[in-house]
């Protein structure tokens, strides 16, 4: 097995390296089957390397290889060297498995796009970096693929470059990030102080020795890595670029802006457990995070119109719930939440795509409508997806694991009641934009017409992970239902199992809570939107006033622009010339205006010149005489 | 032998471009190129013969040879090469090669008069790297900058007059200040050694010093010589004239060669012969550093001409350089070798794709530029993964360099790492503006559609691509064949000390 485990990334990395060198040399079907082949080859690998690891766990727990030595210099010693262990293995499913369905998607989607090479070229360039992140054994190799994975979203999310505003787009995503990831760096350069590896496990297993609990370096570190799971992962205050990042394809928004990119950051905390246990500050500091992303991200989707970024906002949302398990320690529950979100969020962007070229890349919401009838299979699927976001009970993946978390967030020993209410009112909200957005959508009359049914390639990859939407929380179930773990018993060979509080409330009551506060949501929401062609009640003004604000992002982007980019663009500006310039040619202006002086006594007058010669001559014996 | 060879060969080639372009003007161009492959050849057959031994400790001079020169006044033509010197004539030679391809069809007048600038510049620069008496050294220093001169000042662009005015004034007030220091540091040793006056690299290197005063004031002659050339925020100021208003060709060398002969200085002499001056003010060179960092990034941000937004994300990179080596660390060290080597071929590349575009676009201005990737894939492309190694994406070389200054500095002063970290964010934004004002966005009218890359072009562009990504994923051999001289040279600030 562990000779298989480099053909993983290598396949998409071959894929890249064909489409990026000849790309414009092959024929469309050519490109869609290098394209998307090389993924499903990928997954299919992983698969069997998943089956051979879940029936005999291997020696140390983990499979590993050693490719070549990155660099050796003074005390550091750096492996290009790949490791899959419990955590991994997940996460190595989710991106193959989820990955090749996109690309198939895609290559329907794509077909008839200029720059269909380039795009499949991106799009396995990322899967091998998104693999490279997660196989990493070591941090700078984790940081490569971190950096590029960023590299991969920031040529997607521009595409379509022409269009000014998306490569706008694409800049700001690449920066935002790139503030997170030279934070992560400086994290790096510390732990390398304090540890002097940067080896994963060496760290874990040094970490406890090393630094006493709570202690400042600890912090420093934790906080560090956190920064740059924030702005990876888009959570408060970096959450800024997700929004706009939905300028690139919609498979794009599927695999790297809700399945697996963002969730680089959960990936980071929950591998380098070890260290966050060492510092409660940090956990706390994760766990508000991310239950204020969730609220803001959430209460934004609310008054969005378009349909991508209502996703987008909601799942900034879902990885707040994500940050806040991991800040309450509930380290499986957390990587449980991502293995369903992958699955629902993938499908909803995917429809969502279909949706959108259907109605001639109309967005808005509500220029769509009574797409029930006419695309019926579209429908069913999302309506799959929309149930797992909204955490119907019992009959999504979504209830399983965002019931765990909201369970946790009270119940584990970080865990509080304000975190859980603040959670179960972001239920709430998710629940009421869910229920919007089927009805909006689907329901209600027609506003624009359906010009194209979507190709049947692109109708698989949507009911397979509508399947699964439903299907994939099963795996898991709350402790006082069924005693079914296979998830949380296959993670915890990596992760530590959750601490809990003492004298708890019975669980089936926060269930029950749960239950009835996202059936609120949905019944607000179709009360407020089912067959009401008009939305009257939005016009008085303090709502009005509050829509602008939840629609704006809450007004994040004006903030940065006022405090960051304008003194950042002033400062620039003023010195564009370069101001220590000004003192060189000072001094070459001095030189002139001196020479300027002199040379009048050049003149050529004969007579002055004697009257100079004598005028020395009289001084120097003077001066003689003096001394 | 071979390293005389190698200049020899060069300067032999210059001289018989000039004459023999007199009467035939395109036979130029064919005999510069093949005089560069055959100095690139020299050291690259010497070391396939000799590779296993390169890396073995203990034996830092691979080659040495002496003969006499000016034996009344201690002056020997002394050429040696360990292997940081072997490394930076490999860049020489790659990248003089291409400068030759570059000017290919860029220069139409007295192409021969070029040929032997730029060949002559190249001696220059090689015989920088390999001379072991200081002498020799200053004699080679001069060599190349007369003729950079004369590229600038004769095929340079509209401003080039006043550009090549400032770049000799400058340089050449450093090449006075460091003749003052090896005058003084020839008469010291020569009084304490009894009477032998040498020029002697070597015999130099055992000189010591009654006070430190003196120590820091011929450090700092050497010093502010080899900043200039850097160059070093604030005395930055005739780089971005010289690189905007050169040739093609001559950006490349400037921005890839010439900078690089200041660090080399640093590494080679400032270090050794002044270890404990130079430890004295590190602190404050790498504040310099730090300063050169974030200030060449914001002016670099601020540009719309495009060779020289490039030039000063040069003053940025060099920076690092500066930080790295007053770190005193391993580390750190074998980053700034890295970073010469990185910075050398992604900042070349930049600057001949530059020269690409304004030869096809007769403009610099990034304002008049736009969706240019739409005409020119293939150049977009490859903009984009230099673009990406100047902003030190990992897969590239450059991102090896500046983690290992960084991880290096940091050791030494976490603060100073911290806001040079800084300047990570702000490459991302010069970097990201170029791809976005120049490729990006809808193509401009213009009359004639540029088209792409030529096979020469290609060609130039292919080892520029294929060194960046190899250095990036594979440093190792870089690392090993420079590691001994490295050592050498940091032995007596820190006896012990690193680790």
């Amino acid at each position: 097995m562990n000779s298989l485990l480099p053909y993983i990334p290598a396949l998409p990395l071959f894929g890249f390296v064909i489409l990026s060198l000849f790309g414009r040399r092959l024929s469309k079907p050519v490109t869609a089957w290098l394209g998307a082949g090389t993924v499903c080859i990928a997954a299919l690998i992983t698969i069997t390397v998943a089956l051979a690891f879940l029936q005999t766990t291997p020696p140390g727990g983990a499979y590993s290889q050693l490719l070549w030595s990155w660099f050796t210099v003074g005390n550091l010693s750096v492996d290009i060297s790949l490791r899959v262990d419990a955590l991994t293995l997940v996460f190595i499913f989710i991106i193959t498995f989820v990955g090749a369905l996109i690309h198939i998607y895609s290559a329907f989607f794509m077909w008839h796009d200029r720059d269909m090479a380039r795009f499949f070229a991106s799009m396995n360039l990322f899967v091998c970096s998104m693999l490279l992140l997660v196989m990493a054994d070591n941090l700078v190799l984790m940081y490569l693929g971190w950096e590029g994975v960023g590299l991969c979203s920031y040529l997607l999310i521009g595409f379509w470059y022409e269009v000014p505003s998306n490569s706008r787009a694409a800049n700001k995503a690449f920066l935002i990030t790139r503030i997170g990831d030279t934070a992560l760096l400086i994290g790096l350069f510390l732990l390398f102080k304090e540890l002097g590896t940067l080896n994963m496990n060496a760290i874990l297993q040094e970490a406890p020795r090393h630094f006493t609990t709570g202690g400042s370096n600890i912090v420093l570190i934790t906080v560090l890595l956190l920064v740059g799971g924030m702005g990876k992962s888009a959570q408060i205050p970096l959450q800024t670029w997700l929004p706009d990042a939905m300028a690139g394809p919609s498979p794009v928004s599927a695999l790297i802006h809700a399945a697996t990119m963002v969730t680089a950051g959960v990936y980071l905390i929950a591998r380098m457990h070890g260290l966050f246990q060492l510092s409660p500050v940090t956990m706390a500091i994760v766990a508000i995070v991310g239950a204020i992303t969730l609220l803001v991200a959430g209460c934004s989707a609310l008054a969005q119109t378009d349909i991508k970024r209502i996703l987008a906002y909601s799942t900034i949302s879902q990885i707040g719930y994500m940050f806040l398990a991991l800040g309450v320690g509930a380290w499986s529950a957390a990587v449980f939440h991502f293995f369903t979100h992958a699955f629902f969020k993938a499908l909803l962007f995917l429809a969502a795509g279909v949706v959108i070229e259907a109605l001639h890349h109309e967005h808005n919401i509500f220029m769509m409508g009574g797409l029930r009838k006419r695309m019926p299979e579209v429908f069913i699927t999302f309506l799959a997806g929309a149930a797992a976001l909204s955490a119907l009970p019992l009959v999504s993946a979504g209830f399983f694991s965002k019931d765990a978390i909201l369970w946790y967030s009270w119940s584990s020993a970080g865990g509080s009641a304000l975190l859980w209410f603040m959670a179960l009112v972001g239920a709430f909200i998710t629940a009421l934009y869910s229920t919007r957005l089927m009805l909006v959508v689907f329901w209600g009359d027609m506003k624009t017409p359906v010009h194209q049914q979507p190709d049947r390639g692109m109708v698989i990859p949507l009911v397979i992970l509508a399947f699964f939407s439903i299907t994939a929380g099963f795996i898991e179930w709350p402790h006082n239902m069924i005693h079914l773990s296979l998830f949380s018993d296959h993670v915890q060979q990596v992760l530590p199992g959750t601490v809990m509080k003492e004298n708890l409330p019975p669980e089936w009551l926060f269930q029950a809570i749960a239950a009835v506060v996202t059936l609120l949501g949905v019944y607000l929401g179709i009360t407020l939107y089912y067959g009401k062609s008009g939305v009257r009640w939005q016009q008085s003004p303090p709502l009005a006033a509050t829509r602008e604000f939840f629609f704006s992002g809450w007004k994040f982007d004006q903030l940065y622009n006022f405090i960051f980019v304008k003194p950042f663009l002033f400062l620039t500006r003023i010195n564009k010339s370069d101001v220590i310039d000004r003192m060189y040619n000072g001094i070459a202006q001095a030189s002139l205006r001196l020479n300027g002086w002199f040379s009048v006594s050049q003149n050529g007058s004969l007579r002055l010149y004697i009257v100079g010669v004598l005028a020395g001559i009289l001084f120097i014996i003077t001066l003689q005489l003096l001394l | 032998m071979i390293l005389v060879l190698m200049i020899g060969v060069l300067l032999v080639g210059g001289l018989s471009c000039w004459l023999v372009a007199q009467r035939y003007p395109l036979m130029g161009r064919w005999i510069a190129l093949i005089a560069v492959i055959i100095a690139f050849l020299l050291p690259v057959g010497w070391y396939i013969q000799h590779a296993p031994g390169i890396t073995a400790v203990g034996k830092n001079w691979l080659i040495d040879y002496q003969v006499n020169w000016i034996p009344a006044f201690g002056i020997s033509f002394h050429l040696a090469m360990d292997g940081l010197s072997f490394i930076l004539i490999l860049l020489t030679f790659l990248l003089g090669a291409l400068s030759v391809l570059c000017s290919w069809n860029e220069i139409r007048e007295k192409t021969g008069f070029y040929f032997f600038n730029l060949l002559w510049t190249l001696a220059g620069i090689a015989g920088v790297f390999v001379a072991m008496d200081l002498f020799l050294f200053y004699f080679f220093w001069e060599v190349m900058l007369v003729p950079m001169y004369f590229l600038i000042a004769i095929w340079g662009d509209f401003n080039r007059r006043y550009a090549a005015y400032k770049f000799f004034i400058f340089t050449q007030t450093g090449g006075l200040l460091m003749l003052l220091a090896i005058l003084a540091l020839y008469f010291i040793h020569g009084q304490q050694s009894g009477g032998q006056y040498t020029f002697d690299y070597f015999a130099l290197l055992n000189t010591t010093f009654s006070n430190d005063v003196t120590a820091r004031w011929i450090m700092l002659g050497f010093l502010i010589a080899f900043v200039i050339k850097l160059p070093m925020v604030p005395l930055h100021n005739w780089l971005p004239d010289a690189h905007s208003e050169a040739p093609t060709a001559g950006s490349l060398i400037l921005a890839g060669l010439l900078l690089k002969t200041g660090a080399y200085g640093i590494i080679r002499f400032v270090l050794p012969l002044f270890p404990e001056a130079s430890a004295s003010i590190a602190w404050w060179a790498m504040l310099l550093g730090v300063v050169g960092i974030v200030y060449g990034a914001l002016l670099a941000f601020a540009q719309t001409d495009l060779k020289r937004l490039i030039a000063y994300t040069s003053v940025s990179h060099m920076g690092f350089v500066l930080l790295g080596v007053f770190a005193f660390r391993e580390i750190a060290l074998q980053g700034v070798v890295m970073q010469l080597l990185t910075h050398g071929v992604s900042t070349g590349a930049l600057f001949v794709l530059a020269g690409m575009l304004k030869e096809r676009l007769h403009t610099r201005d990034i304002n008049h530029m736009g969706g240019l990737w739409t005409a020119m894939p293939h150049m977009g492309a490859l903009a984009m993964v230099f673009v990406m190694a100047s902003l030190g994406l990992p897969f590239l070389g450059n991102f090896i360099a500046e983690f290992l200054i960084l991880l290096g500095a940091f050791d030494v002063s976490p603060v100073l790492a911290i806001i040079a970290s800084a300047g990570l964010v702000l490459s991302a934004l010069y970097s990201l503006r170029i791809m976005q004002k120049v490729f990006q966005g809808q193509l401009q009218p213009i009359s004639e559609q540029p088209r792409d890359l030529s096979v020469r072009e290609w060609i130039i562009m292919a080892c520029l691509t294929a060194a960046i990504i190899f250095l990036g994923l594979y440093p190792q051999p870089v690392f090993d064949v420079v590691k001994g001289a490295l050592i050498t040279s940091y032995q007596l600030p820190v006896a012990g000390g690193f680790n």
